[in-house]
């Protein structure tokens, strides 16, 4: 058995000073799934990039700057890839990146091959579509440190020659090796014709060519980690691993809902204090208004969803780079199975019941596109935290506490739960009826590699929460920003003398009286209407505007508002608009991610008119039925 | 002695063989070999899930998991593979 040396690290076939030398701009970085290839593009551009141990989690593709002692050179992040085929979404991406085909990015100039060395023999199947090329190309063998450790080797140098292009053993998680990195870009070279390679398209004839160099490079596996069988000895045993997957969904889902809730309670008190002791300093009150009410206020109402969003993503990114996520999605995939979706939908559909937005950020592990968007339009149908203050308060208001079971199970609760129930039920409905018509699978069902356990990385974990926390911030930031700052000024118009009107005689009560017509069969008056309108923002806002409409503070006088709302709503009118806000898509936070993660505006305005179409058509028929039964 | 090939379906865990052929269409094919699962690959049944299904297969040193649906239309010929792990 040859024993890897550290030397050379770089192992270059034969002499190429009689090739011409290449400038390099661009630079393309592609490898398998799971080949730790986003790790490595981490390293080499220190620009925020999803990091993950589960396969297919770069679904876009991303653009770093590298230095390499010169000029600055562009990065391109390739989706993980098996094959250039193009037969996924993802190998299309990779092939029109690689030609030069894609809008916005030039072809180019060099390519950086990642392979994890540990699994080589089955990664080499890449090489050949991607060495045939013909551009300049470096091989980086990564995962060298795991790979030496469990007593693999091969012969770099032979390997180098048959691919026909210099081959670098690195870690990208330990940033060894990657100095051959800058030196191939300082003096990379056209290729000359190296080994013969299979044609391009043709899989079976790669892997049969990627085994016979994988043995005429001496190619020795290492040791299977013997932890890996282990812990999946308990994590998926018959008995065991049941109970640790529902310990362990339990603990994510408590923590984002029992932790992140008071969390961004406090978090918004701070800001609407930030906000009142901003007050006195600007002296123009329409400016006032305008910064405060408008602008500050949408602010806040996104800023409130980050300790969510950053809790949950904690605890996701943990599992996933452990492992462990891979597992799970094994276990639910055959409670998932009946309504049509796979194992991996179960994380971001249980996440949607604290906040559909980091639920829809993370059915990225969903690699099935169609899946992927199934998944997404269903999400906003679990009862999220948003509907809570909503139920809270009708429900408080209209329905009586009488004990149903016992003293402490009440109608109030009874209420409640269904309203769960309804949610999710339509979400089961909705699922199936998408998974048997527009968005039925052509690819096999469900496959997934279960990639050994890691300890995951710190660093990986902050980065990856800290671009989440931008991406919602600044992407869905700005639509919840220009809707609240047009509702501020619907509120504000027409102004008469430089005042603003009664809020009666505001253009948003006139929006509200035309629409009034159309909310009437559901038993709702114009105010109802108007608070409806501003609960599109986001579902809470419902409460802020019925108090502003009824003049009395939310805060301070919960139940005057409660008392107030009679007025507005019958008994029947108001199980109609808890049927209506459980169905319902009334958040433009949501609508934003769904735009940003499709990214089209279809998804997001179909979901958006066919959730608000069940929720008119299930308000009515609550309505009629509550009418003519009880009241 | 030569048998005839079986489903993976009906292997018995740490029981393996050599691909044969696969029974399904041409599209799952192409999403089956870009995973390694071709005929002539070296393939072993590792595990069921708890609740009986997916099943997790071995392949070149790689676990996978495959549905029965999926698994029952993969023929293999039976032989003896070391099941992952056992050699440590």
């Amino acid at each position: 058995m040859t024993a890897v040396r550290t030397q050379p690290l770089v192992a270059c076939p034969g002499k190429s000073s009689e090739i011409p030398k290449r400038e390099i701009h661009t630079v393309a970085l592609i490898g398998p799934p799971n080949s730790g290839k986003s790790t490595l593009f981490n390293r080499l551009t220190r620009l925020r990039q999803k990091v993950g141990n589960y396969p297919g989690i770069t679904v876009e593709q991303r653009v770093g700057l590298l230095t390499a002692g010169g000029p600055e050179i562009k990065l391109i992040d390739l989706p993980g890839v098996y094959s250039l085929t193009p037969y996924s979404e993802d190998e299309r991406v990779a092939v029109d990146v690689l030609t030069g085909k894609m809008d916005g990015l030039p072809r180019p100039d060099a390519i950086l091959l990642v392979l994890d060395v540990t699994n080589l023999s089955r990664q080499l199947v890449l090489a050949a579509p991607v060495i045939a090329l013909g551009l300049p190309i470096l091989v980086l063998l990564n995962m060298a440190d795991v790979f030496t450790k469990g007593g693999g080797s091969l012969d770099v140098l032979k390997l180098a020659a048959e691919l026909g292009a210099p081959v670098a053993m690195v870690s990208a998680t330990q940033g060894s090796g990657l100095d051959a990195v800058e030196r191939f870009l300082r003096e990379a070279h056209d290729r000359r014709p190296g080994a013969l390679l299979p044609i391009l398209q043709d899989l079976p004839q790669c892997r049969k060519w990627a085994n016979q160099l994988s043995h005429r490079v001496d190619y020795q596996r290492p040791l299977p980690s013997v932890w890996t069988r282990r812990l999946d000895d308990i994590f998926l045993h018959k008995l065991w691993g049941p109970l640790i997957f529902v310990i362990v969904v339990g603990a994510v889902f408590q923590t984002v809902f029992g932790l992140g809730q008071p969390m961004s309670t406090a978090f918004q008190d701070l800001l609407t204090s930030l906000g009142q002791q901003a007050a006195p300093f600007i002296s123009n009150s329409l400016l006032r208004s305008l910064l405060l009410d408008g602008l500050w206020k949408g602010v806040s109402s996104v800023l409130v969803f980050l300790p969510q969003i950053l809790l949950l993503f904690l605890f996701i990114g943990i599992l996933e780079d452990s492992g462990y996520l891979a597992r799970a999605a094994l276990i639910a995939d055959r409670t998932m199975r009946s309504v049509g979706l796979n194992g991996k939908a179960f994380i971001p559909l249980l996440s949607a019941y604290a906040c559909a937005v980091p639920a829809i950020m993370a059915t990225r592990t969903i690699e099935n596109k169609r899946d992927r968007i199934a998944t997404i339009l269903i999400a906003p149908f679990m009862t999220c935290s948003a509907r809570l203050p909503v139920y809270t308060m009708v429900i408080a208001a209209f329905i009586p506490n009488r004990p149903v079971l016992g003293p402490v199970v009440g109608t109030r609760a009874v209420a409640m739960l269904s309203l769960y129930v309804l949610g999710f039920a339509m979400a089961v409905a909705t699922a199936k009826a998408l998974k048997s018509s527009v968005l039925r699978s052509r690819d096999v069902a469900f496959i997934m590699e279960l990639p050994p356990y890691r300890w995951p990385k710190w660093k990986s974990l902050g980065l990856r929460l800290m671009d989440r926390a931008n991406a919602f911030i600044f992407r869905a930031g700005t639509v919840i920003l220009g809707v609240s700052i047009l509702l501020w000024a619907l509120t504000y118009l027409p102004m008469h003398n430089g005042q603003p009107p009664a809020i009666a005689d505001s253009a948003i009560a006139k929006v509200g009286h035309f629409i009034e017509p159309a909310i009437r069969p559901l038993g709702f008056n114009w105010r109802i209407g108007v608070g409806l309108l501003s609960s599109f923002a986001a579902r809470e806002v419902i409460i802020a505007t019925m108090g502003t409409l009824h003049g009395v503070d939310p805060e301070s006088h919960g139940m005057a508002l409660q008392e107030a709302l009679k007025s507005d709503l019958t008994p029947a009118g108001a199980i109609a608009l808890l049927v209506f806000f459980a169905f319902a898509m009334q958040c433009a936070s949501t609508m934003a991610v769904v735009r940003r993660e499709t990214n089209s505006w279809k998804w997001p305005i179909l979901q958006f008119l066919y959730m608000t179409a069940v929720a008119y058509v299930a308000a009515f028929v609550a309505y009629r039925v509550t009418l003519l039964y009880w009241y | 002695m030569t048998q005839m090939p079986v489903a993976l379906t009906d292997l018995e865990i740490g029981e393996g063989g050599a691909i044969a052929h696969i029974a399904l269409p041409p599209t799952h094919q192409q999403f089956l070999t870009r995973i390694g699962i071709v005929p002539g690959a070296e393939i072993t049944f590792s595990r069921r899930a708890p609740l009986g299904d997916p099943s997790v297969y071995s392949v070149d040193g790689t676990e996978v998991a495959l549905r029965a649906e999926t698994a029952n239309y993969i023929f293999v010929q039976r032989g003896h593979f070391p099941r992952l792990g056992d050699m440590a």
